[in-house]
């Protein structure tokens, strides 16, 4: 890899001076068993010595983290594809040990059903819904399956920040541990099973939460045709692949949270995998979105404040799943996607897989090369400025605005989204006197820089005083999409969002600050 | 259909549409709006000081010749006076044809040319000559290495030659985006750090540098040289082939085609990010030897020449720059000789 410190790669025709197959060649770990798989640059493992660096990696990345208290209430998102499923996976074999090591916390799955987004039959949809519903009576966790369209009856309160809960020190954790297995042991000498954590020695199948696969607080029912077809004209009238990966991304996000909200959990994880993960950051870095790496690729990720999303998967390489999966029977299902056979230059997510697998090709440690310079991420703005009150946050994706807004903006699609409902406001006449807002909703608007994207054909000048002026920076505010942007789905005349007016030529207003482009 | 009015005269038929507005412009407005963008960048940023000397770092290409065009052309409204400032690194076949385009655009210009060879300043090592030393067992020669940070150095030496203030080059908003690209690649946290801005301030003695085309699209490069009528050199380096770079420019032609603003994104992003502070480069002093700015006890100039002058030419390229003549642990990384982000200038 032509990585900084190291000297290019061999050519890739250049192979490793050729071993003899079969008996000579032992594992690199035990030296007796037959080695089955080969991680990173030739170092080869038995099946056990792999299973054992698989699960002692994952167990690795939580125990050093330190941020899973134990007894505390855990979603685990599973999309059915394999990371996901490795580390639902994971955690059942976690919870399953002898006590000693056994995992501490108390997991539910969570499964969103996005069919609608991507275009699928309701008969694709009930067929994939029934795998998963076997699988994860397999498994035996509490479990939600969520369709997407549930996104349209969310409370504004998803937008609102909560307060960030302190990050529990070294010694809280210690200290929260300390009491658990004390606890644990008062409990199993007691021989009493009701505590509220784990029981003892006792499988998950004796969970007492409840197999619903709904939301227990809305009544059980599919989501309604007229929902569907909202979502579906909602992603129709993005125009491009990469912002319908983008909104879908946010949607995701925030119905997985209030899904976590609702039901206690604190905490969420996914199972994005390292080469998951470096896609995703230089992916990001394209999209503008610099500032937020850390957020976006960390192992934690804390800006809705009462739930932190983590990352346990983040050092697994794709390969390794792929082979632990074959290799242990790991279920999962697949569901077609968003960018299911889609071409490669159809997205910008698709572009910079392709280019990352392609140099992975040529350059084996260009994965493991992004991954370790995205551990050297903080989250902080660059100069340091995090001192000061926290400014506003962008809508979609709850970070704080990279970028000038010099008015709050009232936006027309998301309330949209969210049910709320509101007069389009059209930019060239003064707005007609609308509703009063959710407050929470008012507060702060903006679209960080992905959202607002660079100077583009299609601008929606939202500003509640009229046509905009030269002077106005108002950070323009459009659902990332080039063209034509959205159209609002709905009856009343969608807000057309045409080429506004550029006051100045675009150099010139991206160079009129440049310590803060925006 | 005929091609529709210019946007801002309403006079001419337009003859372009701008790549990242797509507003469509007549020639002469497009010049002017483009030599406004660049003054608008210089003024705001404040970048060149009335009454400044300025070395342009001139290659021959598109990007060095439209640089010095528009500074000539915004010269007397921002008061500076400019000196060409040529770099021969001794590559046959390509360098020579360049000056020779440098030579004939200095004597349109009527501005002074200083043309300062590798082989006169660094001992007799012109790039082919590297490119010998470096190349063989399979290995890459790593040219772009050696090149740009000798380059850099070459640079200063010629602009002091001349009496410069500052010195400014050409690297467009896609040269900028290739870096970044790079430097997460190659994770190259440093250069990461360093990196963004418009330019450094010129620390420890250094000149100040800056890029007043950082903002403009490679296209609109193109399409001034165009209008204007410019003469420049096109063709490409002889080793550029081999480069790294190559990978990113290609991946950022995609992304460009992809998403317009994919470009400035990049730029964007390498503004915001936050490396933490163990990552960054240390604090630049003083090279023992030649006493330019330095983050270690040598400057990389002096470093790689000094690997070169030895017979082992990757002394000073690679972890820990082992074997030189200095105390301290192995280091990540190659921290430049000046903050500068390290792109191959696309002259």
């Amino acid at each position: 890899m032509c990585q900084v410190g190291e000297d290019y790669a061999e050519p890739a025709s250049e192979e490793p001076p050729p071993r003899q197959p079969g008996r000579e060649q032992k594992c690199v770990k035990c030296k007796e068993g037959l080695p089955v798989v080969v991680i990173r640059a030739g170092d080869a493992f038995c099946r056990d010595c792999f299973k054992a660096f698989y699960i002692h990696k994952f167990r690795a990345v939580l125990g050093k983290n330190r941020l899973i208290f134990p007894g505390e209430k855990v979603l685990l998102a599973w999309s059915g594809g394999p990371s996901s499923s490795s580390m639902v996976w994971q955690v059942l074999e976690g919870l399953s040990r002898e006590s000693a090591k056994r995992l501490r916390f108390v997991p539910g799955i969570v499964c969103i059903d996005e069919g609608a987004a991507c275009g699928l039959s309701p008969e694709a949809r009930a067929k994939a819904l029934a795998e998963m519903k076997l699988i994860l009576q397999t498994v035996g966790f509490p479990w939600h399956v969520v369709a997407l369209e549930e996104v349209f009856d969310l409370p504004p309160s998803v937008l609102r920040c909560f307060a960030q809960e302190p990050v529990g020190t070294e010694g809280a954790y210690k200290a929260a541990v300390d009491s658990f297995l004390q606890q644990q042991h008062v409990l199993g000498a007691e021989g009493a099973g009701d505590s509220p954590s784990l029981a003892q020695g006792e499988e998950q199948l004796s969970w007492p939460c409840t197999q619903d696969p709904q939301n227990p607080q809305s009544p059980d029912r599919p989501p309604t045709a007229a929902q569907t077809e909202a979502l579906s004209r909602l992603f129709d009238s993005v125009k491009t692949l990469t912002a319908k990966e983008e909104l879908l991304q946010a949607l995701r996000t925030h119905l997985i949270l209030h899904v976590a909200r609702t039901h206690g959990y604190s905490k969420v994880m996914t199972g994005d995998s390292c080469t998951r993960l470096a896609i995703k950051l230089m992916t990001s870095l394209a999209l503008g979105r610099g500032a937020f790496l850390a957020w976006d690729t960390g192992f934690s990720d804390e800006r809705h404040g009462d739930v932190v999303v983590v990352r346990p998967m983040r050092e697994h390489t794709l390969k390794e799943v792929a082979f632990y999966n074959h290799l242990f029977a790991v279920p999962s299902v697949f569901t077609p996607a968003l960018d299911t056979k889609a071409p490669e230059k159809a997205s910008i997510h698709r572009l910079m897989e392709a280019f990352m697998l392609r140099l992975q090709d040529q350059f084996p440690s260009t994965v493991s090369t992004v991954y370790r310079t995205s551990e050297k991420l903080v989250k902080a703005p660059r100069d340091g400025c995090a001192a000061g009150p926290p400014g506003p946050r962008c809508l979609l994706c709850m970070c704080a605005l990279d970028i000038d807004t010099a008015a709050p903006l009232y936006l027309q699609t998301v309330p949209r989204l969210l049910g709320l409902r509101l007069p389009c406001i059209c930019p060239r006449r003064s707005p007609p006197p609308h509703r009063p807002l959710h407050p929470a909703v008012l507060q702060g608007w903006g679209g960080c820089r992905a959202a607002v994207g660079g100077p583009g054909p299609a601008r929606a000048l939202l500003s509640q005083g009229g046509p905009p002026s030269p002077r106005h920076r108002a950070a323009v505010l459009r659902l990332p999409c080039e063209h034509e942007g959205l159209a609002l789905p709905g009856p009343p005349a969608a807000l057309h969002l045409g080429r506004g007016p550029a006051p100045q030529p675009e150099g010139l207003h991206r160079a009129a600050d440049p310590g803060v482009p925006g | 259909m005929p091609a529709p009015q210019c946007a801002t005269c309403h006079k001419a038929r337009a003859a372009l549409r701008r790549p990242r507005s797509g507003r469509a412009l007549c020639g002469a407005c497009f010049c002017a709006a483009f030599e406004a963008e660049v003054l608008h960048t210089v003024v705001a940023g404040r970048l060149l000081p009335s009454g400044a000397v300025v070395a342009v770092g001139a290659s021959g290409g598109k990007d060095s010749t439209v640089l010095a065009h528009v500074l000539q052309v915004l010269a007397p409204r921002l008061g500076i006076s400019l000196r060409l400032v040529a770099v021969d690194e001794g590559i046959g076949g390509y360098r020579d044809a360049a000056l020779a385009a440098v030579r004939r655009q200095a004597a349109r210009w009527e501005l002074p040319l200083t043309v300062v060879a590798y082989a006169d300043l660094f001992g007799g090592w012109t790039m082919d000559a590297v490119a010998r030393s470096t190349a063989g067992s399979g290995r890459s020669r790593a040219c772009c290495t050696f090149c740009g940070v000798l380059r850099r150095r070459a640079l200063e030496e010629g602009a002091r030659l001349v009496g410069a203030t500052h010195i400014v080059t050409g690297h467009n908003a896609d040269d900028m985006a290739e870096t970044v690209l790079m430097n997460f690649l190659r994770g190259d946290a440093a250069r990461l750090a360093r990196g963004g801005g418009l330019g450094s301030p010129g620390e420890g003695g250094a000149l100040p540098r800056c890029r007043p085309l950082q903002l403009a699209s490679q296209k609109e490069v193109v399409l001034y040289a165009h209008f204007r009528r410019l003469d420049y050199f096109s063709e490409e380096c002889v080793y550029a082939p081999e480069a790294f770079r190559g990978h990113a420019r290609h991946l950022l032609k995609l992304l460009e085609a992809a998403r317009p603003s994919a470009v400035l994104d990049l730029v964007h992003s390498a503004e915001r990010l936050a490396l933490a502070p163990a990552a960054r480069p240390p604090a630049p002093g003083a090279c023992s030897r030649c006493g330019a700015l330095a983050s270690r006890a040598l400057c990389q100039a002096c470093a790689l020449l000094d690997g070169l002058n030895r017979g082992r030419p990757r002394l000073a390229i690679g972890k820990g720059r082992r074997g030189l003549d200095e105390a301290g642990p192995p280091r990540d990384g190659e921290p430049e000789r000046a903050p500068a982000p390290d792109a191959v200038p696309a002259f």
